[in-house]
């Protein structure tokens, strides 16, 4: 991966001011942030995770949602980079899968196998908090991310903190519970409305995400609020394509 | 709360608490209407700070019962909302994250029980809530199915899993390969 253009930052970052003013909704916010990650240091696949406060990493938004890439994030509630990052509060970063076996016995096949030998992972970070972490894949297993990118993707990392937390945060940790809360049932949302499309237009569960993201970003609605709206409002349906 | 969305009863450890609870579903103001329709938590660590201005009737009646501080979990998983479950404390003060933690199993313990009808904690049969998505994906295609609500959808879920005695995830499988599909007459 070669570092970042300072031109691709600076529109990244552009992009991620405008979203915090505009009307905001969190999921969809995390869900452009892993496109944008994704798209600024050449990732095949970037996720995050949250954790739901009982100690657990919860996938909540990823730049792409096949099955076997939101397996990888599953597993990563045991173990994993992302529980790593999250332990530590350090980034994990150029981890060769090939000898990592060791390390992650469960989840370096497993990611070999569903086609990334190389992954990263930073820590979302709120002073001593860790309250979560995000994940990026790649498909090349001698490619390395160089200084400036892990500082360009824990920068993005910590811009999805001070989304989730609002300038309010800093003085009620209440928000932050509310907000992180807000997010995992966000996701589940967008699980249930993957299964109503899935089922209803004949669809795998991997096409209907691509359907209902394709639906969103042509009449440029929200992604947690069309998915509340899939799921709550059947007549919704008929207003989604096949991918 | 009752399957069309509308607040049926509510049940809590304190006489006056539960006339309040049950008044702000009248008054349309209070915290655990506002959980429930923001679809998340609402946390007051202090009644007497900002919330007179939120809910100028509901925090004078509170303050009134002894009522500082309260806490609103809404009771769902995603799209689908079956209550609120609410602490209320005599003193002004945030929970602490032992005691977030432990409200939000209690939350969950207060899912599975309304999801299966009956207090499955205690048996080793009960389902856990699980967070695997396969579970979620399942319960739309289910509420496609049978054209139910999708609470009903994870309910029938559920008690396929338990009746079969299989994890849920293997039976929530089975629906997206399109191995089982859910029928009328299905329980």
């Amino acid at each position: 991966m070669t570092a970042v253009s300072a031109e691709r930052l600076a529109r990244v970052f552009v992009e991620i001011a405008d979203t915090l003013v505009d009307e905001f909704e969190i999921i969809d916010f995390l869900h452009r942030l892993t496109l944008r990650t994704a798209d600024l240091v050449d990732a095949a696949a970037v996720g995050l995770l949250l954790a739901d406060q009982r100690g657990r990493l919860q996938f909540v938004a990823a730049s792409q949602e096949q099955a076997r890439l939101l397996e990888l994030f599953q597993l990563q509630t045991d173990e994993g980079p992302c529980l790593d990052a999250f332990r530590t509060a350090a980034p994990v970063v150029n981890a060769n899968l090939a000898s990592s076996s060791g390390r992650w016995p469960r989840f370096a096949p497993h990611a070999t196998a569903a086609g990334f030998p190389s992954v990263h992972a930073f820590p979302l970070r709120l002073r001593s908090e860790v309250i979560g972490a995000l994940n990026v894949f790649g498909t090349d297993g001698e490619a390395r991310l160089e200084e400036q990118d892990v500082q360009v993707v824990q920068a993005i990392a910590d811009v999805a903190t001070i989304a989730l937390l609002q300038e309010r945060a800093i003085r009620r940790s209440e928000i932050l519970t509310e907000q992180l809360q807000a997010a995992l049932n966000s996701r589940i949302v967008i699980e249930q409305a993957k299964g109503v499309v899935a089922q209803a237009l004949n669809l795998g569960i991997d096409e209907a995400f691509d359907a209902i993201r394709a639906h969103a970003r042509r009449r440029n609605l929200r992604l947690g609020e069309l998915a509340h709206d899939i799921v709550t409002d059947f007549t919704k349906i008929h207003e989604i394509s096949p991918p | 709360m009752s399957k069309g969305g509308v607040p049926g009863f509510s049940v809590a450890s304190d006489l006056a608490c539960e006339q309040i609870e049950d008044l702000q579903f009248t008054i349309g103001e209070g915290a655990s209407a506002d959980a429930l329709s923001l679809r998340r938590p609402v946390l007051v660590p202090d009644l007497a700070d900002d919330s007179a201005s939120r809910w100028p009737v509901y925090s004078a009646a509170m303050h009134d019962c002894g009522v500082r501080a309260l806490f609103a979990f809404p009771i769902q998983v995603g799209a689908s909302r079956l209550g609120v479950f609410t602490m209320f404390r005599g003193r002004p003060g945030g929970l602490t994250a032992e005691e977030l933690a432990l409200a939000l199993t209690f939350t969950e313990v207060a899912l599975t029980t309304l999801l299966d009808g009956h207090d499955t904690s205690g048996d080793g049969l009960a389902q856990a809530m699980t967070r695997q998505a396969v579970v979620f994906q399942a319960q739309g295609m289910i509420m496609v199915q049978l054209g139910v609500s999708l609470d009903e959808a994870l309910i029938r879920l559920r008690a396929h899993a338990y009746a079969d005695g299989r994890p849920l995830t293997d039976v929530a499988h089975d629906v997206l390969t399109r191995r089982l599909r859910f029928q009328h007459q299905d329980t």
